[in-house]
């Protein structure tokens, strides 16, 4: 038997597990430390590790990103946390010009094992500038790993194998998944990876695609299509980058329908990506052509019916399955 | 026309013996006849790309690298040819990398921008405008966090300060104490735009300041008060009480880049530098010291002639990696995309 555990919980237990198992890992961001984390993740952990190791930052981006990439050249394990996703944009250089291009510039002499996490998505009403998903701009960079743990046991187990890779990997927090809770197995470590999607339910009709904080909104989607008789099945894909085509066509092939469903505008979605990719290996195979439930092409209204019409939905997704099930055989 | 500092000043007697004042001016002839044969090579198209020429700068990176030891971290730009030489990186393995050829320092991927030799703990060739400056306070961070005495030398144009980047590590760098050296080298243009032209204060050494950084302001063109200064900010931030922001002022005699047409500068301020060349002031300096012969002048010519001979031998011999290797190095385990 599991125990339950929230998101946030399994994190900061991650985390707190990663300093412990190893003396090069600190952890590096604005408020981290005392304030303990925007988003109360690291909270007690200056307590237990103390400031060299967990490092309160100035309001610095740009620097501190740029930082930890060198201090990952140095030899040290750094996870830097950037408050959210749109502060991350302070920070691209570093990321893109620097700790994802490096190994190749140098001609495979240096590598970057950085991992930085950083909360992203919408549905707080914290209206534009706060409520961006960019996790498809990074997932178009060769040089980086795109992690979305969507599930507590990928938020307690993805940070220590981020850290094993000895090359730049991102992890996504959706912020509205900090207070979801969920069981969390005892052989977690056993079953962990950070290279393939997973199955959260299983079906036959039609796959739905997703990842991050639209996880939960599928798996509710599919609960209301099984009331209408409609077998959904929901794939996870956990790692937008590199994808795991291989897990994605399997499903596909298996539904013969799809629909993807990710936060984020729609026009360059990863969405599009993942579609583009099934239309190349497994059209043959479809009934129906492959529909998208992403966000509306707007910046992020602060009033909540806006917001709420400008973000994928449960009634949305389960709209888009309805029209591809008139699609038959 | 620009004022300089110590332009009017005699300048102070080598304080050298004769073999390490004699070497300071071979290594300053070795990055200077390398870099005009690159040149004489990119009219060839042998070089190709972004090509920036050091060539009027040398005692800077002269000066300063031969105050660092061989373990330290070494961080520098796209005008860095100069920088891998003399930390250690083979004039075979630059000139091969500006070829494209798989024997270069970086295996052709990066070009004369991207030199790299971890080997050496030569970490770039960092090609955006102060991209270096972060990194290497980090890597200075994971010295200090590792207890090392190694320290981090971090080489940028007078440009790199109207960047945040520049702020930001400042800030960082001084508000942790990191070991690390940052050599602002002031050769008064960004590209085209002169430094009157984009910063509302002049005085670089001011701007550390205010962050807390111990600052020194030397002229560029005088290796010895380079290696001096070197010596002194070396010094101060292996003591352990911070970094310290040297400013080099010195002159670009070549233009920005291959492709500039030079427009923007007044000849006769060009010629006015020249005169105070650090590679013929120096060799006059040792004459009238009577540590250096003309002899043993051209010997050392001779010598730095020969390196480039055999480096550009090497680099044509190289080969070009297989096109079917491509996609290797874009992660360190190769994965599927």
């Amino acid at each position: 038997m599991g125990r339950r555990i929230s998101y946030r919980e399994a994190l900061r237990e991650g985390l707190r597990a990663a300093l412990l198992e190893d003396s090069r890992v600190f952890l590096m961001g604005e408020d981290v430390g005392r304030y303990g984390g925007s988003y109360a993740v690291s909270k007690g952990l200056l307590d237990e590790f103390g400031p060299e190791r967990i490092r309160d930052t100035p309001l610095s981006e740009l620097g501190f990103v740029g930082m930890g990439v060198g201090a990952a050249l140095g030899g040290l394990r750094p996870i830097v946390e950037i408050m959210t996703v749109n502060f991350s944009l302070l920070a691209l250089d570093p990321i893109v010009n620097t700790a994802a291009m490096l190994h190749h510039m140098s001609g495979g002499q240096f590598s970057v094992p950085l991992v930085i996490r950083m909360a992203t998505g919408a549905g707080r009403q914290v209206a534009a500038q706060h409520s961006n998903s960019f996790e498809t701009w990074y997932a178009h960079v060769p040089g980086l790993r795109v992690l979305a743990p969507a599930t507590v046991e990928d938020a307690r187990g993805m940070l220590k194998l981020a850290l094993a890779d000895p090359d730049p990997v991102l992890m996504f927090e959706h912020a509205q998944l900090y207070n979801l809770t969920g069981e969390l197995p005892e052989n977690e470590r056993a079953s962990m990876d950070i290279n393939q999607a997973r199955l959260r339910r299983l079906g036959s009709d039609v796959s739905l695609v997703t990842h991050g904080g639209s996880l939960p909104k599928a798996l509710q989607a599919a609960n209301e299509l099984a009331e209408l008789g409609i077998a959904a099945e929901v794939l996870d894909l956990r790692i937008l980058r590199p994808l795991d085509d291989a897990s994605i066509m399997a499903s596909v092939r298996k539904c013969r329908r799809a629909v993807v469903v990710s936060e984020g505008w729609r026009s360059g979605n990863l969405a599009a990506e993942v579609m583009a990719r099934i239309h190349e290996q497994a059209s043959p195979d479809l009934l129906a052509p492959v529909a998208r439930v992403c966000s509306e092409e707007v910046p992020i209204p602060y009033a909540r019916h806006l917001e709420e019409a400008a973000l994928p939905q449960v009634h949305k997704i389960v709209s888009a399955v309805k029209t591809l099930m008139k699609y038959t055989a | 026309m620009s004022v300089l500092r110590d332009e009017d000043k005699p300048r102070a007697p080598i304080p050298w013996g004769k073999s390490f004042a004699v070497a300071v001016l071979l290594d300053m002839l070795r990055i200077r006849r390398m870099e005009e044969k690159a040149a004489e090579l990119y009219g060839e198209q042998k070089i190709r790309g972004f090509l920036h020429l050091y060539i009027g700068e040398e005692a800077v990176a002269a000066g300063a690298i031969r105050a660092l030891e061989a373990k330290d971290n070494v961080v520098a730009t796209y005008r860095e040819h100069g920088h891998a030489l003399m930390h250690g990186v083979s004039m075979k393995s630059i000139m091969a990398e500006m070829f494209g050829k798989q024997e270069g320092c970086s295996r052709g991927r990066g070009g004369s921008m991207h030199l790299f030799d971890r080997s050496r703990n030569f970490y770039g060739g960092q090609a955006i405008v102060a991209g270096g400056l972060a990194l290497a306070a980090g890597l200075a961070l994971a010295e200090k966090l590792k207890k090392s005495n190694t320290l981090t030398a971090c080489f940028f144009g007078e440009g790199a300060v109207a960047e945040g980047a520049f702020h930001e590590a400042m800030n960082l760098s001084a508000l942790w104490k990191l070991p690390i050296v940052y050599f602002c080298e002031n050769n008064l243009y960004a590209m085209g735009t002169a430094l009157a032209s984009s910063e509302s204060q002049t005085d670089l050494c001011v701007k550390a300041a205010s962050y807390g950084l111990s600052t020194l302001a030397v002229d560029g063109m005088d290796v010895v008060a380079v290696h001096d200064a070197s010596q002194w900010a070396l010094a101060q931030a292996r003591s352990g009480s911070g970094p310290v922001f040297l400013e080099l002022k010195t002159y670009r005699y070549r233009a920005h880049s291959m492709f500039d047409p030079d427009l923007y500068r007044d000849k006769k301020e060009i010629e006015a530098w020249k005169k105070r060349g650090p590679i013929h002031s120096y060799t006059q300096q040792l004459k009238a010291q009577g540590l250096l012969t003309e002899a043993e002048y051209q010997g050392l010519e001779n010598t730095a002639q020969q390196e480039v001979d055999a480096a550009v031998t090497f680099a044509e011999a190289g080969t070009w990696e297989p096109v079917e290797d491509l996609l290797r190095d874009v992660c360190t385990q190769q994965v599927a995309v």
